[in-house]
């Protein structure tokens, strides 16, 4: 494992990243229809998936300015609901941190909620990994992922209203993330973090701007964190 | 329509925001070591962040006007349930795809 050359941590990345374009595909064209539809051409359709790589938001951000929301509304609910963003480099920090600026930077754009979840769980699965390994493994994640996105949105944009958006695709997401959580359930404190964030969640979904994510994001990591003190002690006492 | 001044000073913001806040810590901290109370949080930031994200999603789905939908339910359940025993993301996946399929077919 440990010494494994960069080039197979790029491509098991790759591989453990194909089953992605199920749920990019349909997003990122849902995205280029309902942007073509709201009056943007091809390439500021394009151009915003590029520039901003961030489905939820690029969403977010195109109804409130259908609805002749103030910029700053759009812009501000927008990056709310990217604000798990942060909560994502800090969290790849101890994992990725000692690679070259440069290399931090192109991370950094291409960090997004699937090559996020995906390098946590390999990294988890295999601590032996070096950093080089790492940074290999997260680009072989965002290579089906990233270039796919911008490629769905410019289909999207191009089919128009021929795509029925009826077909229970909205599911692809939530299923996706289900399949990935539930193997990175290994500790009684895992289960704890993820339970308490998912009650948080539901019971602050009133909140706007979807503050209700960040309070269940940060409430499950704080009771995550206080398990793990828990059971520490339990198993030690 | 939405207007052209508007919209690239959304997409350029948004874009120039996103990255910042992929950037900070990544970026700013690099290899300082962080404290052990911080590593701690740290490490459940995925499966407390992604729970928080998809919980609303799976109760109160947009497509269904956001009332709980019975197959959206099963497939988020049997996803779960198979991901959970398995630890297999793949094997997780396509069951729950295959419940959202049977689910369409049976109640259309």
């Amino acid at each position: 494992m440990a010494g494994e050359p960069a080039m197979s941590s790029y491509g098991r990345g790759l591989r453990d990243g194909l089953p992605f374009l199920l749920m990019v595909f349909p997003f990122g064209m849902l995205f280029g229809v309902v942007a073509t539809e709201a009056g943007l051409t091809l390439t500021e359709t394009v151009s915003f998936s590029v520039v901003v790589i961030a489905g939820a938001a690029q969403f977010t951000a195109l109804q409130l300015m259908n609805e002749n929301a103030p910029v700053i509304v759009a812009l501000a609910s927008a990056l709310a609901v990217n604000l798990r963003m942060a909560m994502y480099s800090a969290s790849l920090t101890p994992h990725l941190g000692a690679t070259p600026l440069w290399q931090r930077a192109l991370i950094s754009y291409f960090l997004v909620d699937q090559t996020y979840a995906g390098s946590v769980l390999e990294f988890e699965k295999r601590p032996g990994m070096t950093t080089p390994e790492k940074v290999a493994y997260f680009f072989g994640l965002a290579t089906p992922v990233c270039p796919p996105w911008y490629f769905a949105t410019l289909l999207g944009a191009w089919l128009g209203a021929a795509i029925p958006t009826e077909l229970g695709l909205d599911f692809a997401v939530p299923i996706a993330f289900l399949a990935m959580i539930a193997p990175m359930l290994r500790t009684p404190a895992h289960r704890v973090a993820a339970a308490t964030a998912a009650l948080l969640a539901l019971g602050f979904a009133w909140l706007p701007y979807n503050f209700g994510l960040i309070v269940g994001g940060l409430g499950g990591m704080m009771a995550g964190a206080q398990a793990e003190l828990f059971f520490e002690a339990r198993r030690q006492g | 329509m939405i207007d052209t001044t508007t919209l690239w000073t959304v997409i350029l913001g948004l874009g120039l925001g996103s990255f910042a806040l992929r950037f900070v810590f990544l970026g700013f901290i690099g290899n300082r070591p962080l404290p052990d109370w911080l590593l701690r949080h740290l490490r459940y930031t995925a499966v407390a962040v992604l729970p928080a994200l998809i919980a609303p999603l799976v109760l109160w789905p947009a497509a269904n006007d956001g009332q709980p939908d019975p197959t959206r339910l099963i497939a988020a359940a049997v996803t779960f349930g198979v991901g959970y025993v398995t630890k297999n993301v793949i094997a997780a996946m396509i069951a729950g795809a295959c419940v959202m399929v049977a689910g369409g077919y049976l109640l259309t």
